[in-house]
């Protein structure tokens, strides 16, 4: 009749053994990138000899490693600002005043979300060059934010409702303003679901590769995944480097994310829920 | 009294102008939302009715280029091709990577020792870009130095070992289970949030109705857990259809070999774009066609989802 008495054991090998799966190839990336080619041909699944940075030193020599990455820093910030900005906004206004239209403009922004924006690309492509934003990380921006919207407003509208209006009552009868209620008054009870929706596009944004597929050939305008398919494409003989390449690309996320791992996973998830 | 109504009077008026101002704060999320997305997917649909030269637009033909896309050959063969591959890739994700998820968000539910760890080994690959992920695996899985062959061996299952990438016997389904290595972590995520908003009397309830473990899971754990599938297999869905990143950092724009891990989207990509951003055999109109009949299926199903997810908001 019990279980636990070999089930137990079973979950653990099972569990253990799909973790591994999950990290393992992390790690010989990670591993793999301190190795010169010759010595990931010869023994691949050995650790390192020496943790030298040769190949970093290479790889930064053979693509503008710094400059993809400050270009991703750019487009990520400034698209995860004009989300907060623009969706914050509607959110206010949709949760906060009954209108006719607050609801019809609600769901004019939900239908965002099965809206598969990708299969827009052609007239999106002529409508960036009618704008001249091609090749240029504003276009970038302009997508991820327009992308972002949905979802964001669909959290934060959320949140707004589940908050009480007393306070904002007060400060209206203080005279404040529509707007100096939103940033004095209820912003500052928002920093969790402005958290969430922080994360959730920063990701979204920092790992794109379609979008700057498309619209960015400039070599100076790349962000970092981009930048790794030409690395691909030019140097796929110097595994050492291609490693190194893919464990930088990696390392900001996985940064932030040990500093942050619950936030991390609380807002991924979030999204899908909410 | 009367310099108090005055400036109770005051204040409204005050009030009503500020008030006004409400309305300008859904407009630049309006602007941005209509302008690149709204916009753009109704342009589709109108360019699918059109002949194209590269990106010029000719004149109008009606449904030709639908029906070119259903019956001219390549067009026909290469759209159910794709098709039949992303109804592949929807149907070993959600054994795969759902199936999966499932039964270690139990085991995490179970509290085993460890289940933080387990946590965030399983969520870590859904960190990197999926072009990281692909050309990671693209590295693991080659034939000459490849670590998966390399670890074959060194287990004594030579007879195993394969060009993964360059079989087309083996090529898509190399895809879909990176795919599913990608994913794992976030269905676990979701899963767990669902076993955990099972209230715990219910368990209580089934133990002293005899209940045991294998038949607790069929008659309260998975009746309770319908929500959480829904949600994964909409998701599983649309990003089973929507599949290209992934496809195409790790078999280029062509679906290799010979097109057997080709998707609608890579497909839809090639139509657009010639293979590569402004290349020349553009064929914008049946790509246009493509994109439109992708666009209706997944709207659909996404609706379906919306639907729902708007029954259970009210009821909360």
């Amino acid at each position: 009749m019990n279980h636990t008495i070999w089930t137990k054991p079973f979950y653990y090998v099972f569990a253990f053994l799909i973790a591994s799966v999950s990290i393992y190839p992390i790690l010989l990336m990670i591993l793999s990138s301190f190795k010169t080619s010759a010595e990931i041909f010869t023994n691949p699944l050995a650790f390192p000899k020496t943790f030298n940075l040769d190949t970093y030193r290479n790889l930064l020599e053979i693509i503008p490693f710094t400059t993809y990455f400050m270009n991703s820093v750019f487009v990520s910030v400034v698209s995860v600002l004009l989300i907060l900005i623009t969706s914050s906004l509607a959110a206010f206004y949709i949760a906060r005043f009954t209108f006719v239209w607050n609801n019809i403009i609600f769901f004019f922004f939900l239908m965002g979300m099965m809206l598969p924006i990708k299969l827009g690309i052609v007239p999106l492509f002529i409508l960036m060059k009618d704008l001249n934003l091609l090749n240029s990380l504003w276009s970038l921006i302009f997508m991820y934010v327009a992308t972002g919207i949905p979802l964001s407003i669909l959290i934060l509208t959320g949140f707004f409702r589940t908050m009480p209006r007393e306070l904002e009552e007060a400060a209206r009868i203080d005279g404040a303003g529509n707007l100096r209620i939103l940033w004095n008054v209820v912003l500052p009870l928002m920093r969790p679901a402005l958290g969430t929706v922080m994360i959730i596009q920063f990701i979204q944004s920092w790992n794109d590769f379609f979008f700057p597929l498309i619209f960015i050939t400039d070599d100076m305008k790349k962000t970092i995944p981009v930048g790794m398919l030409s690395l691909f494409g030019e140097y796929s003989a110097d595994w050492g480097a291609l490693f190194a390449g893919l464990t930088l690309a990696s390392l900001p996320m996985i940064v932030l994310f040990f500093i942050a791992s619950k936030q991390f996973m609380e807002g991924l998830t979030q999204g899908a829920i909410k | 009294m009367k310099p108090a109504m005055n400036s109770v009077v005051k204040i409204k008026k005050q009030r009503d102008w500020k008030r006004w101002t409400i309305h300008l704060f859904p407009i630049p999320a309006l602007i941005i939302y209509g302008l690149f997305i709204v916009y753009p997917l109704f342009a589709a649909l109108t360019y699918s009715f059109f002949d194209w030269k590269g990106i010029v637009r000719g004149e109008f033909v009606g449904l030709k280029n639908f029906r070119d896309l259903f019956t001219l050959e390549p067009f026909s063969g290469l759209f159910w091709n794709a098709f039949g591959h992303n109804i592949l890739y929807f149907v070993l994700q959600m054994i795969f990577q759902n199936g999966l998820a499932f039964i270690l968000a139990y085991i995490i539910y179970k509290k085993v020792k460890g289940s933080e760890f387990l946590k965030i080994a399983y969520f870590l690959p859904r960190l990197l870009s999926v072009i990281v992920v692909g050309f990671l695996w693209k590295l693991i899985l080659n034939p000459n130095y490849g670590a998966l062959n390399v670890i074959l061996e060194k287990l004594g299952l030579e007879q195993l070992q394969k060009a993964w990438l360059g079989d087309p016997d083996t090529a898509l389904i190399s895809i879909i289970l990176v795919n599913c290595w990608y994913g794992i972590g976030f269905g676990v995520l979701i899963f767990l949030a669902g076993l955990q908003s099972i209230p715990k009397e219910l368990f209580e309830a089934g133990k002293l109705d005899g209940a045991d473990g294998f038949s607790m899971i069929r008659k309260i754990v998975l009746p309770l857990m319908v929500p959480s599938f829904m949600i994964m297999t909409v998701l599983t869905f649309i990003q089973s259809f929507e599949a290209f990143e992934l496809v195409y950092a790790m078999q280029g724009s062509q679906g290799e070999p010979y097109h057997s891990t080709d998707t609608l989207a890579v497909y839809f990509y090639r139509l657009a774009f010639g293979g590569s951003a402004g290349g020349s055999t553009t064929a914008v109109g049946l790509g246009s066609a493509l994109a439109v009949v992708l666009f209706l299926f997944i709207s659909f199903f996404t609706a379906l989802y919306l639907r729902y997810m708007q029954k259970k908001q009210v009821d909360m």
